[in-house]
């Protein structure tokens, strides 16, 4: 009897220990959004493998990531509005609202405590706490009595403040969370239709890309009360402007070798321009619109995918010679892709391939393929370590 | 110009404008629609959600079409709107593929395949 006790209980314990996550670091972790299945697997990228999946998260088209500052938890912001707080250890949902009708992303607070979600539907940016996600503050995008506008391009800066755009307003807007309860709003007029933003890794910049003129609005969030100012205006020469199947995304992952390496709208080129003085230098020839333009961590390269009918491609630029040096196919509908921290690799998600593929950055070979349902986002949680991410 | 030549013009666009108002356009076959299913949901999903719910473009939902005659939303389709970053999809269907969608989205837009 004694010996089938003690049998029992090393059982008990053993069964106990299965339950707790091995013991291991968080820094290789990511997700990647299968979309149409409002789920996400754990990736870790040491190995290249997928760890697992967690399902339960809603609408994910447009899905976006970002990543508590100890790099335990990824908080999912979906279409539909839903925010959950996934633990990339035990691969489980720890907390989950609906936030918004319709969202498309959001970010941390500088000390990690907050998360701040961008809404399209009610027009605005809304805060929570980031452990609990209790809303602390909803800041409506107000334009006009009555009239709010979508939200975009939202970037985390330093100072607990967060700056984004109005796609409805033309403008630019930055919010002050000092106090989160009490968040205070500034705002600064903007060149027609931002549809994104990005803030420089330095977090002082803020770039906003323009959909209804050729040009970016620029503000120099270390001068801000110099008001923001317009640049790469007119680069369209006034020439018929492309149809875009899909707006492109900015982040500040488009900066290398000391310049912004920016999507054109509607013409099938990537812009080059000087970081300090805001000039074209360069504009480099590819082979459609231009969605994510991508610096390796390193600024050697830009990576560079295409709106449909060319999203089966994926152009590979050299910084110093501004020139296409590799153009492949990783699969079809390639909508997404995430450097490695230092870079040595870049994953890609190919929707209609229904694969993400891990390509080697200075050879382009395919490291490894791993089976995911229509995927889209590939966010690896370094992401949480950065500025404006 | 030649009087037998407008005639044959005349009746040739009374016939067409009988084509678009009285005959039914033929229905794309199975293999188009679900090229048309996947393209509606995905693609244009990437402005107005993979639901159609809603996003940078607005919603796609029945209760939101059905305001709109159909003739405006097929012309909205295959010229897109200006002002709006709604680009014009005629490249990719014809006429008688953009009013199916028209059709369908009224109904309620078919699940992906």
């Amino acid at each position: 009897m004694r010996a089938l006790l003690i049998a029992a209980s090393l059982a008990l314990g053993l069964s106990a220990c299965a339950g707790t996550p091995a013991l291991r670091g968080t820094g290789d972790l990511g997700v990647v959004i299968e979309r149409a299945a409002g789920r996400v697997q754990v990736v870790e990228h040491s190995q290249r493998t997928a760890l697992g999946t967690v399902e339960g998260l809603g609408d994910l088209s447009h899905a976006h990531v970002t990543f508590s500052r100890d790099g335990r938890y990824a908080y999912v912001f979906g279409r539909d509005g839903g925010l959950t707080k996934v633990d990339l250890l035990t691969r489980r949902i720890d907390r989950r609202i609906i936030q918004a009708g319709n969202s498309i992303g959001g970010s941390i607070s500088q000390d990690g405590r907050l998360i701040v979600a961008q809404n399209y539907e009610p027009g605005g940016i809304k805060a929570f706490d980031a452990d609990t996600l209790e809303l602390l503050a909803d800041v409506p995008a107000e334009y006009a009595p009555g009239k709010f506008s979508r939200v975009v391009g939202l970037a985390d800066i330093p100072g607990q403040r967060f700056v984004y755009a109005l796609f409805d307003a033309n403008e630019i807007r930055v919010t002050d969370f000092t106090d989160p309860r009490k968040p205070v709003t500034t705002r600064y007029p903007a060149g027609k239709q931002p549809y994104d933003g990005l803030v420089t890794p330095d977090g002082r910049w803020f770039l906003a890309g323009l959909f209804g003129e050729d040009g970016i609005s620029l503000l120099d969030l270390w001068q801000p009360e110099a008001g923001s100012r317009k640049v790469l205006a007119g680069y369209g020469r006034g020439e018929e402007k492309l149809p875009v199947f899909k707006m492109p995304h900015l982040r500040g992952w488009s900066m290398a070798a000391g310049q912004a390496w920016l999507p054109a709208i509607g013409r099938h080129e990537v812009l080059v321009a000087d970081a300090r003085s805001w000039q074209e230098v360069a504009r480099v020839p590819v082979k459609g619109q231009p969605v994510f333009v991508m610096a390796r961590p390193d600024g050697r390269q830009v990576w560079v995918n295409f709106a449909f009918p060319d999203n089966e491609w994926v152009q590979v630029i050299d910084t110093v010679d501004k020139r296409v040096v590799h153009t492949f196919s990783p699969g079809k509908a390639v909508l997404h892709m995430e450097f490695t921290p230092r870079g040595e690799e870049v994953w890609l998600s190919a929707r209609d391939s229904n694969r993400v593929t891990v390509v080697d950055t200075a050879t382009f070979a395919v490291r490894r393929e791993l089976p995911v349902d229509a995927p889209s986002g590939i966010f690896f949680s370094a992401r949480g370590q950065r500025i404006g991410f | 110009m030649d009087r037998s030549l407008l005639i044959h013009v005349t009746v040739l666009l009374g016939l067409t404008a009988l084509a678009v108002t009285s005959a039914p356009a033929a229905e794309p076959d199975s293999a188009r629609q679900k090229d048309l299913i996947h393209l509606v949901r995905q693609d244009c999903g990437s402005c107005h959600g993979m639901r159609l719910a809603g996003g940078l473009g607005p919603s796609l939902l029945p209760e939101k079409m059905a305001d709109w005659p159909d003739d405006s939303l097929v012309a909205t389709i295959l010229h897109g709107r200006p002002g709006t970053a709604m680009p014009g999809w005629q490249r990719f269907m014809d006429e008688a593929e953009a009013g199916w969608i028209v059709a369908r989205l009224k109904q309620g837009f078919p699940a992906l395949p």
